[in-house]
């Protein structure tokens, strides 16, 4: 895959525009999505939406992944608590959500970049309110490009390793 | 990334213009150029209408000829076309697994306004789908067998029509009903508009017919109480409810009500609306069906006491069909397919106190009019206030709980033609003046707007304002005695005061009162205004989201009812031919377990609500029954070994996503 240059003006704020990763389920939440889109209401264009079946498929290591690899925030949508075409798997989802925000919190992600919602099949304006919603917040938040930290980062080790081994080079010529 | 295990990858991606839906707003050639660059991809073309016949054929061409072996889609929404394009893979001998749609319209061009995001996001969308893509499988879709009997849920006209119909093409109906009869709303009707034919006299032939009909078992006075499975296989579990009256027994001779110990009927008819009253023991109306008395447990003395003499017995002697013993019971049935047809509930009106209804005894429903007009109604059809006068003058009010923000937001599409027959009937029983205050007439049907030239020559009097409200405050000898409507002729610009000697409003239709218990119990879904939710709303009107389950009638939202007999014909013709085909083919998206990875934690056992996965205690793994599993992946999600995977949702699928999107972040 090829390789565009990093900015760095992304991660201090200029030109950035949050990116948002979302988890819909199939039978609610996509549905509504869908929904949205026949009725033309209009959305921030900054979502990117995955499908799932149930809301219960989303592994906690999606969320994580979808961090790493410079989601500024993630959003799941599941039916309504009792609507869940698969019974409970909506209940699951709640479980490991909270969860995951505490172990986000742990690992300096503010937990408000996640989010989730229940989404009837019929709430095509919910889904354009939350991402709506969504963008500000993260906006507000800010970047997290954690894919662009961990660039730098390297780049930022690979330099130190680099100094260290011409210290040594040096100190070996002395 | 082109050789590994899946051989050599050879994608094809197709973006649709969808005429100028999507290319108004995507740059698709931009996208197609862009995806023609991704490692893996062989072609990549643009095309107006990919679903068209030569859309599907381009995909089938590159197949044959260029050796695609993956093909992904960017058009619209995956439930759509997912299954055109999959078919036009197979046509191609490709399996149809290898296909991935991309939802570039209701996802993007439908909901964006800015060209240069909406086409970063279709490119960000499709490279999402040519990572994903690379990891699909091949898989077969799995049939399950279609259990050819039915179960009706509502015995109203729009479950008596299904039920017919089903019954007539040879297969066994259960129709369940939760009332003593069937019949429902239509058989309070007096007549229909816009014929003006009575009501009876077309439904009653009807239950009769579905009473009569071999295929159909008719259980009255029950409800569902539970539905496990899923298409081809529900497990119904029905309670009936104790009516106190053998069935087979019963030949509906009616000597038990006579013979009543209450001499005067003292308890509010239901039928009737409250408007006449009824004995303990009764019949709902003449022609119910199945034509079988009841027994109300709340009003009995012998039920509520066990100290009545019991002269009911005594004139059932013969036949012995009273029975003060019987308790509810439950049977249990498995139909292939279930069609849902529970009515409405009429809004109330006490929610609007502006219009006086409960507070003066001359404000009515419509419902309770027609009942008021019927020659078998609680007056012999004879049109008298609750005071006991023949009303001279008579004010219909419309949009009661309807197109409100404060009460429904919808229209319930009766209303208007409902108010002109009653206009009409009111004209003809008592000679009133009759006004009707209108928002807008809405008279779209089959000789519908005639009617409404008839009513309006027949002088009755339009009023077009909403009443803001009724009162018994006269304020000129005019008025002493009478209800008056206080309303802005919005045609003439003046605030009237009309005196009336009775007020009837053309309440709304709303959900039934248990629609969302109901929603729940069949796993279906509700629209926002709480109606069932169809599966869409143009092409597929009674099918739900869950297979094998229809709606039809004002289940579904308001109708009259020819709309709501053709929704009822249509809902039975999905179900004959579901019925017909015997087997029903669902998508491959179970879950599976990889032996060699599970270590036996059991995790995943207790979050299976079909309880599909079992432990082997022999081999100390888990086990996923792949006819159980729904697919829902919920057990996949929690595998802390990763080792339960799922079919067209695998871990590596959905991260190559995940990171598809994300490549430039």
């Amino acid at each position: 895959m090829e390789e565009k240059p990093v900015t760095d003006k992304l991660v201090t704020g200029a030109d950035w525009e949050p990116l948002i990763v979302a988890f819909f389920c199939n039978w609610c939440t996509y549905t509504a999505a869908d929904l949205a889109g026949v009725s033309r209401m209009g959305y921030d264009p900054n979502v990117r939406v995955i499908r799932v079946m149930c809301s219960g498929r989303v592994d906690p290591q999606f969320v994580l992944d979808a961090f790493a690899h410079g989601a500024d925030g993630v959003l799941i949508g599941g039916c309504h608590p009792g609507d869940c075409h698969y019974v409970e798997g909506n209940y699951k989802t709640l479980r490991r959500y909270h969860l995951l925000r505490r172990v986000l919190a742990d690992l300096g992600i503010e937990p408000e970049r996640l989010r989730l919602e229940w989404i009837a099949a019929s709430e095509g304006e919910k889904v354009a309110k939350t991402i709506n919603e969504m963008v500000e917040q993260v906006r507000a938040l800010g970047p997290l490009r954690l894919s662009r930290r961990f660039r730098e980062w390297d780049a930022e080790l690979a330099s130190l390793e680099a100094e260290v081994k011409r210290g040594e080079e040096v100190a070996a010529h002395v | 990334m082109s050789e590994k295990k899946n051989g050599q990858v050879r994608i094809g991606v197709y973006i649709c213009h969808c005429g100028a839906n999507i290319a108004d707003t995507v740059d698709v050639k931009a996208v197609a150029e862009y995806a023609a660059t991704l490692p893996g991809v062989v072609i990549a073309r643009d095309y107006k209408y990919m679903c068209s016949d030569p859309g599907q054929e381009l995909i089938q061409q590159d197949i044959e000829e260029h050796q695609i072996n993956r093909v992904v889609v960017a058009a619209c929404s995956p439930s759509l076309h997912e299954h055109t394009f999959r078919g036009a893979a197979e046509r191609a001998g490709l399996n149809p697994f290898f296909v991935q749609m991309v939802n570039i319209r209701e996802h993007d061009s439908w909901v964006h306004t800015e060209r240069e995001a909406a086409t970063v996001k279709a490119k960000d969308l499709v490279r999402a789908a040519v990572q994903r893509v690379y990891f699909h499988k091949p898989l077969e879709k799995r049939r399950v067998p279609i259990h050819p009997e039915v179960l009706v849920v509502g015995g109203g006209i729009a479950g008596i029509h299904a039920a017919l119909t089903v019954a007539n093409s040879g297969k066994k109906v259960y129709l369940v009903e939760r009332e003593a009869t069937i019949g429902g709303h239509m058989a309070q009707y007096d007549k229909t508009f816009p014929t003006l034919d009575c009501a009876a006299c077309i439904l009653t032939p009807k239950m009769s017919a579905v009473k009569a009909h071999p295929n159909i078992v008719l259980w009255t006075y029950s409800e569902v109480v539970s539905v496990d499975g899923s298409v081809g296989d529900y497990k119904v579990v029905v309670k009936r409810k104790p009516r106190y009256i053998r069935e087979d027994l019963c030949v509906g001779c009616l000597q038990c009500i006579d013979a009543c110990v209450f001499k005067e009927p003292k308890f509010d008819d239901e039928f009737n609306l409250g408007l006449s009253k009824r004995k303990p023991i009764y019949i709902p109306f003449p022609q119910a069906t199945p034509k079988v008395v009841v027994i109300d447990p709340e009003a009995c003395i012998q039920l509520r006491t066990g100290k009545c003499k019991r002269s009911c017995l005594e004139a059932c002697v013969e036949r012995g069909a009273i029975d003060f013993e019987q308790k509810e019971t439950y049977e249990e049935i498995h139909v292939g397919s279930i069609i849902i047809a529970t009515g409405f509930k009429t809004f109330d009106p006490r929610r609007l106190p502006q219009y006086g209804y409960g507070r003066y005894p001359n404000v009515y429903t419509t419902l309770e009019v027609e009942r008021l007009v019927n020659a078998s109604g609680p007056t012999s059809g004879q049109v008298i206030t609750r005071d006991g006068r023949v009303p001279k003058s008579v004010g219909i009010i419309l949009c009661v709980g309807s197109r409100d923000e404060n009460t429904n937001r919808w229209c319930s599409r009766v209303c208007c033609m409902t108010s002109l027959k009653l206009a009409h009937l009111i004209k003809e029983h008592t000679g009133a003046e009759v006004y009707i205050f209108y928002i807008d007439m809405r008279a779209a049907g089959k000789g519908y707007e005639e009617f409404y030239q008839r009513v309006l020559n027949e002088g009755v009097h339009f009023v077009r304002g909403r009443v803001a409200e009724i009162t018994d405050w006269a304020l000129d000898p005019s008025e002493e005695g009478k209800l008056v409507a206080r309303v802005e002729d919005t045609n003439t610009g003046f605030v009237r005061r009309i005196p009336l000697d009775m007020v009837v409003l053309a309440v709304g239709l709303e959900p039934q009162f248990d629609a969302h218990e109901v929603q729940r119990m069949f796993g279906i879904s509700c629209s926002l205004d709480g109606f069932f939710l169809e599966k869409h709303p143009k092409l597929a009107p009674a099918p739900t989201y869950t297979d094998g389950i229809f709606i039809a009638g004002l289940c579904h939202g308001p109708k009259d009812i020819p709309d709501t007999v053709m929704q009822a014909g249509y809902a039975a013709a999905e179900a004959i031919a579901l019925a017909d085909t015997g087997y029903f083919e669902l998508e491959p998206n179970t879950a599976y377990v990889v032996e060699e990875e599970c270590s036996g934690c059991k995790s995943c056992v207790p979050l299976c609500p079909y309880q599909a996965i079992t432990f082997k205690e022999d081999k100390q793994k888990a086990f996923i029954n792949e006819v159980l599993c729904k697919g829902c992946g919920t057990c996949v999600a929690a595998c802390p070994s990763g080792s339960i995977r799922q079919n067209l949702f695998e871990d590596e699928e959905i991260f190559s996503e995940i990171e598809g999107v994300l490549a430039y972040a």
